[in-house]
């Protein structure tokens, strides 16, 4: 089985470790894992700020990129999202729907996939577990709080396979965080402020790490964290799930 | 062209190809009506007494209202007065209105009524207090079970009444009374 | 860009956010309906079943609303009530004049009609002279504040009880200082039953319409709209033409979700089927165009006319309940208005599908399956492609496209590297970067991913 490391663009400039810890952790299940140097970004910019029309470049670069892969492994639901539902190349159809359903999370990949039963790593701390939405609400990585529906979390299953890790329980569970894309920018009093309270949502209940399965959530709460002080730290799934 | 037959062919050519329209396919479940009926209009603000009879019934009530309320209307009572000879407005000074319901629902506490029972479709809301008399075989599950029961039936106005008028409209506190009645109380008839 | 005296939603939310406990409050406040919403809708075991249902009833009526509207207009007839056409905002305000004109009155009371507010009757028909005083309380508070609702559902959810106990004292007389919601809402009780005692027209909203009986149900906890109605001599209800409903036993599905997605309440409290005009009394229903069929044609857009108004989108929406309902500027604001706005206005609107970080939570809530979310998604890119996007937005766009589109002039550290370091809001260390203002940037790293594979796998 060989898979394709599809890694989002600012991860790659400015979480590598999170795109080690993929990789190895996707290498440690014994799979042959490749990171296709070829790949840019996923076009997510673009389109959610109303230019899906300007990445067709993209989308032929990631096709010409993560062809022939059985597998393609993204530690971001986001980005994973976004090329499961507007991949397209205009001629290449087939192609682009074929490679559309090869994408997985990488949680949703450990799970459904591998069916991963147990995990060597260790993490002796209390983390809260940061549902970012378009994992949650767009892969369907954990059931979802407004509906009425058995519950599940595929992150949160795998975490509990971590050694000496406490979970702790969020008053909110699945509230976003307010990133959203050029949104925190655009929209920065209300997306600082959704920070902040997801921020101190896990404070209160005695979060020491904030981890999750998309970096750029982490990435817009650890600049809140960081301004306030906080010894509280992000930490991306699979630096966790890859820890020792 | 009038603005109704611009609007009809505008939004004819803009309708899509016709979709099926859904059977509602929601399966009775067996559950106990008057507890949960008893249950669910206590929690919004209404009172669920139980009587053997029309009569003591009555009684019950007027035990109950005597002191405080002068006004009683019964739209139902033959011998006391033809209410829907009335000018609605002259129904502004009546502390309570009894009337009687052939329909109750348990999933949320609300019983039905038509202008029949009303007589004057303003009754219920312009009373300061309510009280309804409810036979108990007249309980049924849910919504879905009410309309089955209310059918094609005429009326002029038909009504479902769940408590007591109310409003959170400042800051989310709950009051009772906005501009209906400000209790609600069901006498379940054996 | 859209605006209200200059500013569009985000600095009308950066405005809001000024006052940091009170955003706050507002969250907190509106988070609670949110939990409401969520205990009633987890009581019942068919919920997720009974939303499908009203999915597809609600697409079947816009499938088939032509013939519906003209079943519903018969059935009406035969019923007795008048009814009238209104093909946009104007027509209907010109309508519900001539009804009072008609019926030699001055004055009227309203219950709470979103159809109305969007069609802004209250200042039409007070340049006519004519005294239009609203009965909701929460809509009554904001009329003598002078303000918009700020909320479908509940209106006046942005004011303090202080300000309304501020607003009743200079207004009702009551006393200084008295804040208590039970003690205001007495007051507004008596100072309106002299309202509603007094007036002979009272126009009322519609939540649904049967075409198959040619009647329609109004639903409210306060009894306002059937204390109007019921008092006056004429009654005008005033609806939009995507109200209808086939049968009366889709009530049964309809009333199941509304309160319970609304404030969580089984049901509303009075929930009335007008079917004929009371004796003696007129009973009218303006079917009000204004954009809808227009929206109908719109195949991505279309199904944003299932909503029955019941704003359990606006509570769970993060931004809404940081941001508050004025932010929007618009009749309907929330994630729903959010995606209604465009198609009035497209270039006076076109901020609100940006006004939301496509969280998707608004999409589960709503009780007729809106893809509400997607939806802005798809209006965003209406809008880009249509150039109703910042100008400034469009070519940072369009160099990341540029960066990033190109696989040939891509290498380790090259243009795209180059381009993120030079681009992305989180690395510009500089007081006018907004990320910088509330946020900490990211450390560079020493190497990109790039980079340390390159170095450490043979294949790449």
């Amino acid at each position: 089985m060989t898979v394709g490391l599809f890694v989002p663009c600012y991860v790659d400039q400015f979480y590598p470790q999170v795109a080690i810890a993929s990789l190895q952790l996707l290498e440690k299940q014994g799979l042959t894992v490749r990171f296709p140097k070829k790949q840019t970004c996923c076009g997510q910019p673009m389109a959610n700020s109303g230019f899906e029309h300007l990445t067709g470049g993209c989308n032929k670069n990631f096709l010409e990129a993560f062809e022939g892969f059985d597998y393609i492994v993204c530690p971001s639901g986001s980005c994973a999202l976004h090329v499961k539902h507007h991949l397209k190349v205009e001629g290449q159809e087939a192609l682009a729907s074929d490679i559309r359903n090869r994408v997985y999370e990488l949680t949703e990949f450990l799970t459904d996939v591998l069916q991963v039963k147990n995990l060597k790593a260790r993490f002796p701390y209390r983390v809260g577990m940061h549902q970012s939405c378009h994992g949650q609400r767009g892969l369907k990585l954990s059931q979802m709080s407004e509906l009425v529906a058995a519950p599940f979390s595929k992150p949160e299953s795998l975490l509990r396979m971590v050694q000496d890790i406490e979970m702790v329980q969020l008053d909110r569970v699945d509230e976003c965080c307010g990133f959203g894309g050029s949104f925190c920018v655009s929209e920065e009093a209300v997306s600082a402020r959704m920070g902040q309270d997801r921020v101190a949502d896990h404070q209160r209940n005695g979060a020491q790490v904030i981890t999750g399965a998309d970096m750029s959530c982490l990435m817009h709460l650890e600049g809140i964290l960081r301004r306030q002080g906080s010894a509280v730290q992000v930490k991306h799934i699979a630096e966790i799930l890859n820890g020792e | 062209m009038s603005s109704r037959d611009k609007i009809l062919a505008v939004v004819a050519a803009a309708q899509p190809d016709a979709l099926p329209l859904p059977q509602v396919g929601i399966q009775p479940e067996k559950r106990d009506v008057v507890a949960q009926f008893t249950a669910v209009l206590t929690g919004i603000g209404g009172r669920v007494w139980h009587a053997a009879d029309r009569a003591e019934a009555l009684q019950r009530l007027q035990e109950g209202y005597t002191e405080r309320e002068q006004v009683i209307v019964l739209p139902d009572h033959q011998d006391v007065v033809d209410t829907s000879m009335l000018d609605p407005h002259l129904l502004r000074d009546v502390d309570l209105a009894i009337i009687t319901a052939s329909l109750a629902v348990a999933e949320n506490g609300a019983i039905w009524v038509t202008d029949e029972a009303l007589v004057q479709r303003v009754l219920p809301f312009i009373t300061q207090n309510l009280a309804v008399l409810v036979p108990k075989a007249a309980l049924v599950a849910t919504m879905h079970d009410a309309y089955a029961a209310i059918g094609k039936m005429d009326y002029g106005f038909g009504l479902f009444i769940a408590g007591p008028s109310k409003t959170a409209d400042i800051e989310q506190s709950l009051v009772l009374g906005a501009h209906g009645s400000r209790s609600m109380t069901v006498v379940l008839l054996d | 860009m859209a605006v209200v005296n200059g500013k569009d939603h985000a600095a009308l939310a950066d405005v809001f956010n000024k006052d940091k406990a009170r955003v706050g409050w507002h969250d907190e406040t509106l988070w609670f309906v949110r939990q409401k919403r969520d205990k009633a809708a987890h009581g019942i075991a068919e919920w997720e079943q009974l939303r499908q249902t009203a999915s597809d009833i609600k697409d079947h009526v816009l499938s088939r609303l032509s013939q519906y509207l003209v079943e519903f207009e018969t059935r009406a007839k035969e019923n007795g009530i008048i009814v009238h056409w209104a093909a946009d905002a104007e027509e209907h305000n010109s309508i519900v004049l001539g009804l009072l004109q008609k019926a030699g009155v001055n004055r009227m009371v309203k219950s709470k009609s979103m159809l109305t507010e969007e069609c802004h009757l209250n200042e039409f028909l007070a340049k006519k002279g004519i005294e239009v005083i609203d009965t909701d309380l929460g809509e009554r508070i904001v009329q003598l504040a002078e303000e918009a609702p700020s909320h479908i559902v509940l209106p006046c959810i942005h004011k303090k009880k202080e300000e309304i106990g501020a607003l009743f004292h200079k207004h009702l007389g009551t006393p200084a200082g008295n804040a208590d919601p039970q003690f205001l809402t007495e007051a507004a009780r008596q100072h309106l039953r002299e309202k509603f005692l007094t007036r002979r027209v009272a126009l009322t909203g519609v939540n649904f319409a049967i075409a198959e009986t040619g009647e329609f149900v109004v639903c409210t906890n306060e009894g306002n709209a059937d204390m109007g109605a019921h008092l006056a001599d004429v009654h005008i209800a005033c609806m939009g033409i995507e109200k209808i409903i086939p049968k009366r036993e889709h009530l049964g599905v309809f009333l199941r979700l509304l309160a319970r997605s609304a404030t969580g309440q089984p049901v509303t409290t009075y929930n009335s089927h007008f079917k004929k005009p009371r004796k003696g009394a007129e009973l009218h229903v303006v079917l009000v165009d204004n954009g809808r069929s227009r929206q109908l044609a719109r195949k991505d857009f279309r199904n944003s006319l299932k909503c029955i108004r019941c704003a359990a989108c606006f509570n769970t929406c993060p931004v809404y309940r940081r941001s508050g309902g004025h932010s929007y500027h618009t009749a309907i604001a929330g994630p729903i208005g959010s995606i209604l706005a465009p198609n009035l206005d497209m270039r006076q609107y076109a901020d609100l599908p940006f006004a939301s970080t496509l969280c998707g939570s608004c999409s589960n809530v709503c009780p007729v399956k809106i893809d509400i979310h997607d939806q802005l998604y798809k209006w965003r890119q209406v809008l880009g492609k249509e150039g109703y996007v910042p100008k400034s937005k469009e070519l940072g766009m369009k160099g990341l496209a540029m960066a990033v589109n190109n696989a040939t002039m891509f290498s380790v550290g090259g243009k795209l590297g180059r381009w993120v370091m030079r681009n992305t809001p989180f690395v510009v260390n500089n007081g006018m970067n907004p990320w910088f203002k509330q946020r900490e940037m990211p450390e560079a790293p020493k190497e990109s991913f790039r980079e340390w594979y390159a170095k450490n796998r043979k294949e790449g």
